[in-house]
């Protein structure tokens, strides 16, 4: 293992193509349509910790994920996995397996077909890590009982399994090749708060005792702040502040981030007056000019609606916003 | 008088395998203007218990036993016909997914202004005026002139609000409302949420919001009903269940709500899951995870009972239980 980032992102965008069929358009005289899904984003994450991303639905979060682990290839920008290209290393199977991804649902990515033993020992197939059954064997016993199940469940359908006890199968799968870093996209959000609350300490719990590194997505700020080292705030496909867990919940800068926390219900019942964040996230295929924040914005002003603002330092974390960088927040 | 009460509501599914349960014993009540939260797992029975209230209870799934009355009326033995018009007129209903209750193929408002003059002693043209102010209401920009696109034209925030518009604008007594902002983002369902209050409170409209996230419900309850395997588990107002819990199972919920305010090293949690409807264990259905189990709670049932400030169906408060 090296002393470098587990992981490097720098400058990296997909875009998608979703003009309509080329007929349509010359007959409506339109152009091709792009949807910027991701826009040009940079962070890094050291090895050994979590990185959060979080932000509303649409906002870029998944496509993340699938360009960090390569589902995806990157309409510019380049991503590195342990110094090396991602491309390069995804073309071996030992770089490979030392990646895995865990997804929303638990009950769409697990094979209703397969037993579960053949779901959690395919990745140890497919990278040829262990050979002869009874050493698969055993060694998926060890995987169910680490992630809180029986060895015997391996013989079971994920059908009978609920919710909490199916994300736990996925996990027991994304750690069959021994990975060292987890993109972990929504892992806990299908679920209800008591099984979430089962399922974020059997993550950290497994982080501290494997040292994995992780990717962590979710658009639940207590969550976030519950598992993460550092993390990213994401509007229409850019990051706008990148700061450690604490300082980012302890002072949050930019106004985006600040409406987010505004808008959490109130459990500790305080009384605190919420101000809702008026209006919605726009299209991401014709964001508005400057900063796309702009229209909901209570700070903004003339320079936000022609000027992209970019990440700049501020304390201990980076913020894009131009009010930020004139002081007038 | 309460504006409605559910009274020893049980629901069976019968199956080959024999009758499953699903509702047992449940009884509340909901009186004018109040908002009463219903929270609990998925599968606890909650959209069962709005299903029941409003008579859409999927088939075979039936009412066994029990009263459910509106203003003093029985209302869960009416015949279909006249279930359907309490239904618009008196009680209004708000689901999860704004999709299937919008009809893609008419506009937003025909759609308002049909659910309008079937219910009110009014004409199209008046009906399209309340119509507009219904969308105004419920924070549409522009509603003059959006009210005729169709449900594709808005994003998901705006059609769940047309969703509520089309709720309220028979000016029903009592809501019935099954995770109307789940579905939604945090920003959008701040804005959603803050509506429904102010609705409630305005128009003294009671509302049964069913939900599993407890932020909305602390914000916007005033009493809350936590349900388990089936049957009310703790009954009360809503500061008390949130911050006070009695019910064990109530505590473990509360406590495995993930801070806003700190990090924790580790979260609270509650062991196991809740049984399946064909497994609910003897006595109290929640002793396999209960800290606190003893051996009355193996054996006998508990019903809900007073547990100090809120009404807990658990034996820790029943005479002679353990210090
Ligand atoms: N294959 C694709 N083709 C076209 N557009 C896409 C594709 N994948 C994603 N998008 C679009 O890119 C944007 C970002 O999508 P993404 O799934 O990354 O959002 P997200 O932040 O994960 O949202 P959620 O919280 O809802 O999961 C969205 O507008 C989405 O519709
Ligand atoms: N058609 C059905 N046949 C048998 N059981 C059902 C049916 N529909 C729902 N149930 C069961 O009834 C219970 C309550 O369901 P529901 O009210 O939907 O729960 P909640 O809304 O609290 O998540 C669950 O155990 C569910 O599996
Ligand atoms: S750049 Fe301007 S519009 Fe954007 S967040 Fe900062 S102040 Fe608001
Ligand atoms: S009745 Fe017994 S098992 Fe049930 S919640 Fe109370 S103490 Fe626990
Ligand atoms: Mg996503
Ligand atoms: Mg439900």
């Amino acid at each position: 293992m090296s002393a470098g980032p587990m992981l490097e992102v720098q400058n990296v965008a997909r875009h998608f193509d979703v003009s309509k069929p080329v007929l349509q358009r010359l007959i409506a005289r339109e152009g091709r349509r792009t949807l910027r899904a991701v826009d040009g984003i940079s962070f890094d994450i050291p090895t050994g910790t979590t990185l959060s991303l979080v932000g509303e639905s649409g906002c870029g979060k998944s496509t993340v994920a699938r360009l960090v682990v390569g589902l995806y290839g990157p309409s510019f920008g380049k991503v590195l996995f342990d110094g090396q290209d991602l491309a390069k290393a995804r073309a071996d199977s030992a770089q490979r397996s030392r990646m895995q991804m865990i997804f929303q649902d638990p009950y769409a990515s697990l094979n209703p077909r397969w037993r579960v033993v053949d779901i959690v020992a395919e990745p140890i197939r497919a990278f040829r890590l262990l050979k002869g059954k009874k050493a698969i064997l055993a060694r998926v016993g060890e995987l169910l009982t680490q992630v809180g199940l029986s060895p015997l469940d391996g013989q079971k359908y994920p059908h009978e399994f609920s919710g909490g006890q199916r994300q736990r199968i996925s996990i027991a799968r994304a750690l069959s090749s021994n990975p060292e870093f987890l993109v972990c996209d929504e892992p806990t959000s299908a679920l209800d708060v008591s099984v979430q609350a089962q399922i974020l300490n059997l993550m950290k719990e497994l982080q501290q005792r494997l040292g994995l590194t992780y990717l962590f997505i979710s658009h639940n700020l207590a969550v976030v702040r519950q598992v993460s080292d550092r993390i990213g705030v994401m509007y229409l496909g850019k990051l706008v502040e990148l700061a450690p867990a604490e300082s980012l919940f302890e002072r949050p800068r930019h106004p985006y981030t600040r409406a987010l926390m505004e808008a959490i219900p109130d459990l500790e019942m305080t009384g605190r007056q919420r101000i809702p964040v008026g209006g919605e996230v726009p299209s991401p295929i014709s964001p508005p000019p400057g900063c796309t924040f702009h229209p909901r914005c209570p700070l903004a002003n003339d320079r936000c609606r022609v000027e992209v603002p970019v990440m700049k330092a501020a304390l201990d974390g980076m913020v894009a916003c131009h009010a930020v960088e004139e002081e007038r927040d | 008088m309460s504006l409605l009460q559910v009274k020893n509501l049980r629901v069976e599914f019968p199956t080959r395998r024999g009758t499953l349960v699903a509702l047992d014993d449940v009884s509340f009540e909901i009186a004018p203007g109040e908002v009463l939260g219903v929270v609990g797992e998925s599968g606890a029975g909650k959209s069962m218990t709005g299903a029941a209230i409003i008579g859409l209870l999927e088939p075979p799934g039936r009412i066994a036993s029990g009263e459910i009355l509106l203003e003093g009326r029985r209302i869960d033995n009416l015949p279909y016909e006249k279930m359907r018009r309490i239904r618009g007129r008196e009680i209004g209903t708000i689901f999860q997914d704004p999709l299937t209750t919008l009809n893609p193929l008419y506009t937003i408002g025909r759609q308002l202004v049909e659910t309008i003059t079937t219910h009110l002693p009014v004409g199209p043209g008046e009906a399209r005026e309340k119509a507009i102010g219904w969308l105004e209401l419920v924070g549409i920009p522009a509603a003059r002139e959006r009210i005729d696109s169709y449900p594709h034209e808005f994003s998901g925030g705006m059609r769940q609000r047309v969703v509520i518009a089309l709720a309220l604008c028979a000016e029903p007594k009592l809501i019935v409302a099954d995770e109307p902002t789940t579905a939604l983002d945090v920003s959008i369902q701040a804005q959603v949420i803050a509506m429904l209050k102010t609705l409630a409170r305005e128009k003294g409209t009671a509302m049964m919001l069913v939900t599993h996230d407890m932020g909305v419900i602390a914000e916007t309850a005033d009493r809350v009903a936590v349900m388990y395997a089936g049957r009310i588990s703790e009954i009360g107002p809503v500061r008390q269940l949130v911050r006070h819990a009695r019910h064990p199972y109530s505590q473990g919920l509360m406590g495995s709500i993930p801070p806003l305010d700190r990090r924790v090293e580790r979260l609270q949690q509650i062991d196991g899951a809740m049984p399946r409807l064909s497994a609910i264990p003897r006595g109290c259905a929640f002793n396999p995870r209960c800290p606190r189990v003893f051996d009355r709670c193996l054996v006998e049932r508990p019903e809900l009972m007073d547990a100090g400030t809120t009404r807990a169906s658990c034996w820790l408060y029943a005479e002679g239980a353990p210090a």
